[in-house]
This record gives C-alpha cells, structure tokens and sequence, in this order.
C-alpha cells in the first residue's frame, strides 16, 4: 500500500528507469503481443534463437554506437560484414589455420574502418559521404576473388562458433555478452570513452581541451570496422561460407538499434546499455514475425513502424523529465 | 505629437511567473514610455530573459497583466508579438547563416506571389532597411561571410524589419567593436526620434549610463527601483542590482607586482603568421597579469590562439627561456599553458554534459587511473571542490551545464582549467556577457591566481577592465603591437589613441 507507492515512486526517481524505460516498455509490449499470439514465443529455447539472430547485428551495433556518439555515421558496415567473411575463406584456402585467420580478419576490419577515419578525419569529409562511397567500394571487393561466387569455409573450429554451446549457452551468445561487457565499461569507464563523449557533444570545446579529435575519430572508425569483422565471423560461421551479399542493409538495422537505445544522432549522448536494448527490439521483431509466417514485405512495414513509434515514446519520455 | 511623451506605451504591472515549484519572477512592474532608451538592469538569472520571453510570447504570465498603447497585450508567439508592435533582437545569433542578408533580414514576411519569393523585392526592401539603418552591409552577402559583429548589426536590421513601437534590444553590443557599438548607438538616436520606446539590456555599465533615459533594477525576480539616467551613478546602479554595496568592482592585488628583474615564463618573440599578424614580441612573468588590448581585427585573439598550438607561425616562443614549437592544443597543455576561450557556448563547454564532466574535461588523464580508467570518485571530489572554490552556483554537480546563467557557466570554463594548475593562463574577454556579480567574483578568482605565481595573458575589449587588472598592457593596432605600457595610472585615452593608430 503506502510502502508499494514508495517503492513505485522511488522507481520512477531512479536514473535507470528515466533513462531506458520508455525502450524496456517497448520491448515488454512487443513480446507481449508476440507470445499471446504464438505461445511458443516466450519459450526459452526461442530466447536463445533471438539472442543468436540478433547477435550479428548486436556487435555491428556496438560499433556504430561510439560513431553515431561521436555525430558520425557508419554505413559501411554491412559492406565490412560481407568482406570479413570473404577474407577468412581466402585465409583458409590458402592454408591459414584459425587462430591467424582470425586475426587476419579482424586487421582487415581495423584497416576498412581506419581507412573510413582517415577519409573523414584528413580530408574533412563528412563521414555519411565517404562510408556511403565505401559501403559501395567494399561491397564490390567482396566479389574480387571468386568472381561473385559465395566461398565454402570447412575449419572446424570456426564453424564451431555458430554451432557450438559452452555451460549450456551457444557460443555466440557468450561473444556478444563478452563483447557488451568489454564496450559498456571502455566507454563508461575509460578516459578514451569519456573522450567520445566529450568530442561528440562538442568538438570544439574539446580541440580547445586538448583532445585529438581527428585521431579519435581514425580511432573510433576502426572500432567500428574491427566490430562489424567480429559481425562477419559470426555471420560466416553460421552460414559456413562467405557470401557476397552477406550483411546487406545490416547497417541500418545495427543504426536502429543504436538509435532505439537513446543515442543521440547529434552526437555526445547515448550507452551500450541502450544499444543492446535496440538491438533485442529489432531481434524480437524480426523472430516474432518469422514465428507468425509473416511475409517480408510486411516485415518491413512493421518493423518501420515499432522503430518510429519506439523512438517516439523514447523523445517523449525524456521531454516529460524536463 | 500624436503621443504624449508621457504616457507609457507599454505598461507591465506585478507580472508574475513560476514554472512548477520554482519562481522565476515574483512581481515585476515596467513602465515603458515612447522615444526614451530604457534599460533594463540585474545580474544574470535576476528575471531579466523571462520578462523578455513573456513580453516575445514565448512563455505566458502565471499573473499580472500587460498593455500596449493602453490595450491589454498578450501574444501566443513572436511573430504575433512583432504584428502587435513589439521586436526583439536577440542576442544569440538567429541567422541562418548560408541564405543571403536579405532573406535573413525579411525572413518571415517574405514578399511573394502564390509563395514564389520576389527575389528583386526582397533585395530592393531590405537594402531600404539597411540604408535607413546606415548599416555597411550588402544585403546579397551571404551571413556566412559576414564578421561575427556584422551578424550582430545585421540581426538588428531584422528586428527592426517592421514598424514598431517597441523595440528589445538584449545584449545588442557583446560582440561589437566600438566604432560598430557607434553605429547601433545611431540607430537607437533614430529609432527615438521616430518615438520607438526601447528596452535595452547589456551589463557594460559606460554604454548605459552613456545612451540610457530611464534604469530599472530587478533583481531576484522583483523589480527594485526606476531612476531617471540623471539621477544616479555607476555605483548607485550595481549596489541596486546585487542589493549590497560594491565600493571597488576591481579587487585590490593581494601581493605586490612582480620586479621586472625576475625573468618571463612566457616570452614571444618576433612571431608573425601571415595576413594574421605581424612582429609581435610580449612577455609575461609570473604572478603578473598582462592585457592585451585592441580592436576588433587587431589581431589579438589569434596571437591568443597561435599561442595555444594552433596555426604555424614563424618567430620564437620561449617558455621560461626554452624555445618551444607549440603543435597543438594538446601540446599546449603540456607545457603549462591554458586557454580560457572566448565563447563559452562554442569552444569552453559541452552543453548537454553534467558540470562534473566539464570541471574535469581538460583534466581527464590526470585524474585518471591505470590503464586509462576513470576514477569516479575522484572525479567527484575533484568537481565538487572547484565549485565550491569558484562558488559556482549550481543545484547539484550532476546539473547539465547548459542550464546554469552565463556567469557560472564562464566559471566552469575557468574551473576546467584552473584543474590543470597551468603556469601560464590565457583569458579571451572573460567576463563577456557575464553579470556585475560574477565579473568580480572572475576579478577576485585572476588576482588570487597571480598572487599564486600564475603568469595570466588577458584579451578583453572593456577598456576599464583591462586598465583595471593588467599590470602591463600590449596595445595592438593593425596586427602589430603598437606599444607596451605600463598599466599604473594609464588613462584610457592614452591606451585608444595607440589601439586607433593615431599615435605612431
């Protein structure tokens, strides 16, 4: 009674709730309209599909969340996805083993990325300009080697991670969780984070503090190229090839849930925490609508909508603080 | 005359305003009569922009009314504000800056056809409105290629686009030289001798006891007092508005100046940058405040900047006697240097962030811990210690610094500096659009920094503060130092005749 109200109040008061209710709200209405049209919805092996769907487009969107803070944007990373994935086939055709394989993956990431940075930083370009050029030039690298034809990848232990469970949890999920840990405390809790922040709520004020902001900003794209790498590890595993059309129009949806997770377009203002909320709305819409055999092009009108109505309720909540 | 020059034609009476448990006026009253200046006094956060935004329409009075030529007045926005008669220039910029100055100027009432703009009318009425204002602006530039006091006089040509009775001028010279500041005071003649009532707002005390007729002090929300120009001072006026006396507004040196026998930590020599400036030497010892003073286009904020990392200049910069190369901001700070910018909104604070995080925006890496972690708790106990230093008034250390009054909000500035313990501090104009309160509080927090050993640079295009605290001054003219002085019993005709260029 009274002590209910206190506890509800003190609720409403607390940060947490300001900041990501209006999301959480959207997330609990959408699953609840999902499991009471389809009971299997709510099924914990359903969870651990949605969770697995959504993790290629989780990790992309870590990335793109310290770019859109920042007030950039990253259109190539659907483009990165495919190329990722290609340059692991190749590394194993030519006899690398897994461990380089990797690695040579991931420097490919930090190199397309970078050189997103290095365009938008050196030559003052605006960074929608240069990653839309870009999305466009690594999408067609993507067909170099094989002449546009999808390339097989037989290493056992990479497809291991798209099928593979460790303690009762698919690998992937273990990925995504370890990689939100490891990108919620390096922008919250590092001067390098806070750097993002300040750059991107104000990037004269920080050039006059003292900030590199054109090295953050190489920085920052090769987050973003070396995330959408892990995205096509991840996505390879899973189809155990590498496609040309792989992680087409990813980078939109790995913008929504950015966007979804309270990130300001404007730079200087936004949390993983968010991002990972975003991306779970886009990750229950899409397997909802699968489970419900609703055909694509609905998909897409639907999703549109959850995403306006979401990003809706989110400026509302917030304005209603202030 | 239609009117008598005694009947107000705007009248405000106990108007008062509460945004939910906060009050923001409590019970103002304004009597603004025809052809008369009449100026509009108090320290920032006393009341002053809320009167503004109810008298715009902006917010609407809790209680009170409000006439205009005697009918009762209350617009629902600024444009119905200026068809009833009432105009406001604002003092942020509201230009866009990439349409023409005369589409900015009859931005709104464009003259069309079907919605098509008259592209030769609009060009033909503007530059009416700029000639009869004496304005030396060509309506077809473009407001991007405009100097940042040509937006401001351009902003004014767009107030005053309409006929009106009443004018709000806030803060219309913060960003004016004097010979600019010369032209506005022109328009405001005119503006009176057509029988426009102006209300006229600005903390530079010379300027208003200069143009004004009539002085209302408001402070903490209520209305003081009402004086004709004639009938106070200087003095009287401030000890109003910060309801205490303030016998000296330039705090005494709390030690004595240091020797010219004790070397520079700051010595420039010959430096030039091309078409920037030219041949400037200066030095600074510690403990020793010097100004630099001169007009606008002088050159004198980018012998600031140049001293700050950014640009290439040729000459030699000497930290205590080493010749240095600055390469950037982050260099700069290196060595010791700190740079109190001029507009705090653009280049000294992030809006949107909390007051803790610009406190330690520069400071960042030194409160940081291993492996470049921050350190929460330190941070905290780093803010909250600047602003009880700066007595930065603020409800918490979590506010956004956005919603501070511009006074506090140049004390953060100052704060996320002063947390690096610079050797050298470098202040461009920095009580700009600050109140009387806080620019002595700024006065007090530069004389204890020099008593500390701090050698401070100061930029400031008020005359008397500069005279007031520099112990010596460097006068540029024309992108070169015309003279260095000493600063003891300068008069501030001296200091004009080298910024003019009259003296050689």
């Amino acid at each position: 009674m009274t002590n209910s109200t206190e506890t509800k109040q003190a609720l409403l008061a607390s940060p947490l709730i300001r900041q990501y209710g209006g999301i959480v709200i959207s997330l609990i209405i959408l699953c609840l309209v999902f499991s009471s049209i389809s009971p299997r919805f709510l099924a914990f092996n359903n969870f651990m599909n949605i969770m697995q769907q959504v993790a290629v487009i989780a990790v992309a969107a870590y990335g793109m969340t310290y770019v859109i803070l920042l007030g950039d944007i990253d259109l190539s990373v659907g483009s990165i996805i495919a190329v990722a994935g290609m340059v692991a086939a190749q590394a194993f055709s030519m006899g690398f083993g897994f461990a380089p394989t990797v690695l040579i993956t991931l420097a490919a990431g930090a190199i397309m990325g970078g050189l997103n940075g290095v365009l938008s930083a050196k030559l003052m370009l605006p960074s929608f300009i240069v990653t839309v050029a870009t999305m466009g030039i690594y999408r067609g690298a993507v067909s170099l080697p094989t002449n546009g034809a999808p390339a097989s990848i037989e290493n056992e232990t990479w497809l291991a991670i798209g099928s593979e469970s460790w303690l009762g949890l698919p690998i992937i999920i273990w990925i995504v969780i370890a990689l939100f840990a490891i990108n919620h405390i390096v922008l919250s809790r590092t001067i390098f984070g806070r750097r993002a922040y300040l750059a991107g709520g104000n990037r004269e004020a920080a050039i006059y503090s003292g900030i590199r902001v054109d090295r953050l900003k190489i920085i920052i794209f090769m987050i973003s190229g070396v995330m959408a790498a892990i995205s096509g590890i991840l996505l390879s595993s899973r189809l155990s090839s590498a496609q040309t059309n792989a992680g087409m129009g990813y980078e939109l949806d790995a913008i929504a849930a950015v966007v979804l997770g309270g990130t300001s377009l404007a730079g200087g203002v936004g949390t993983m925490v968010g991002t990972i909320l975003g991306a779970l709305i886009i990750g229950v819409i899409n397997n909802g609508m699968n489970m419900l055999a609703v055909p694509y092009f609905y998909q897409l009108i639907f999703k549109g909508i959850v995403i306006l109505f979401a990003v809706w309720l989110d400026v509302r909540s917030k304005s209603m603080r202030t | 005359m239609a009117v008598s020059s005694n009947a107000p034609v705007l009248e405000i009476k106990d108007i008062a305003k509460t945004f939910g448990p906060v009050t923001a006026l409590k019970r103002m009253n304004l009597s603004v009569r025809p052809g008369r200046v009449h100026t509009l006094l108090g320290e920032n956060g006393a009341g002053k922009s809320t009167l503004m935004k109810i008298l715009v329409g902006l917010f609407q009075p809790t209680s009170g009314s409000i006439t205009l030529r005697g009918e009762p007045y209350a617009p629902k926005n600024p444009i119905e504000a200026k068809v009833l008669g009432l105009s406001i220039v604002f003092q942020e910029l509201s230009l866009c800056r990439n349409l023409s100055v005369a589409e900015n100027i009859l931005a709104t009432h464009e003259p069309n056809r079907f919605g098509f703009i008259k592209e030769r009318d609009l060009n033909a009425q503007a530059a009416r409105i700029v000639e009869d204002l004496g304005l030396p602006v060509n309506v077809r530039t473009k407001v991007g290629d405009l100097s940042i006091a040509q937006r401001q006089l351009v902003e004014i040509a767009k107030g005053l686009s309409r006929p009106a009775d009443v004018v709000i001028l806030d803060e219309p010279t913060s960003s004016l030289s004097d010979s600019e500041a010369e032209i506005l005071f022109t328009i405001i003649e005119r503006l009176k001798a057509k029988g426009t009532a102006i209300i006229y707002i600005s903390h530079r005390m010379e300027e208003i006891m200069r143009i004004s007729d009539d002085i209302t002090v408001i402070r903490d929300g209520s209305f003081v007092a009402t004086t004709e120009k004639q009938n106070t001072s200087i003095e009287g006026l401030i000890a109003l508005m910060v309801g205490r006396e303030m016998k000296d507004i330039y705090p005494p040196r709390l030690v004595e100046r240091p020797s010219s026998a004790v070397s520079p930590v700051l010595a420039v020599e010959n430096l030039s940058e091309a078409g920037k400036f030219e041949n400037v030497s200066l030095d600074v010892r510690p403990g020793e405040v010097v100004g630099l003073f001169g007009l606008i286009g002088s050159g004198r904020s980018d012998v600031m900047k140049a001293l700050f990392g950014f640009g290439q200049p040729a000459g030699t910069i000497r930290l205590n006697g080493n010749p240095v190369h600055l390469r950037s901001p982050a260099d700069a700070i290196r060595h010791g240097i700190a740079f109190v910018t001029e507009n705090r909104k653009e280049e000294g604070l992030v809006l949107q962030h909390s007051v803790e995080r610009n406190i330690n925006m520069v400071a960042l890496g030194q409160l940081a811990g291993q492996f470049g972690f921050t350190r929460p708790a330190r941070e905290r106990a780093a803010a909250k210690t600047e602003v009880l230093r700066l007595a930065i008034k603020t409800a918490s250390i979590e506010t956004p610094a956005g919603s501070l009054s511009g006074g506090n909000q140049q004390k953060i500035v100052i704060a996320k500096w002063l947390q690096t313990q610079p050797k050298i501090l470098i202040l461009d104009e920095p009580t700009r659009g600050v109140d009387v309160g806080a620019k002595f509080e700024i006065y007090r927090i530069i004389r204890e920094l020099a008593a500390a050993g701090t050698a401070i640079l100061m930029v400031s295009s008020e005359l008397p503060e500069v005279l007031g605290l520099s112990d010596r001054l460097v006068i540029m003219h024309d992108k070169r130092v015309a003279k260095t002085l000493d600063a003891q019993g300068l008069s501030p005709e001296t200091v004009m005749t080298y910024a003019a260029g009259i003296h050689q």
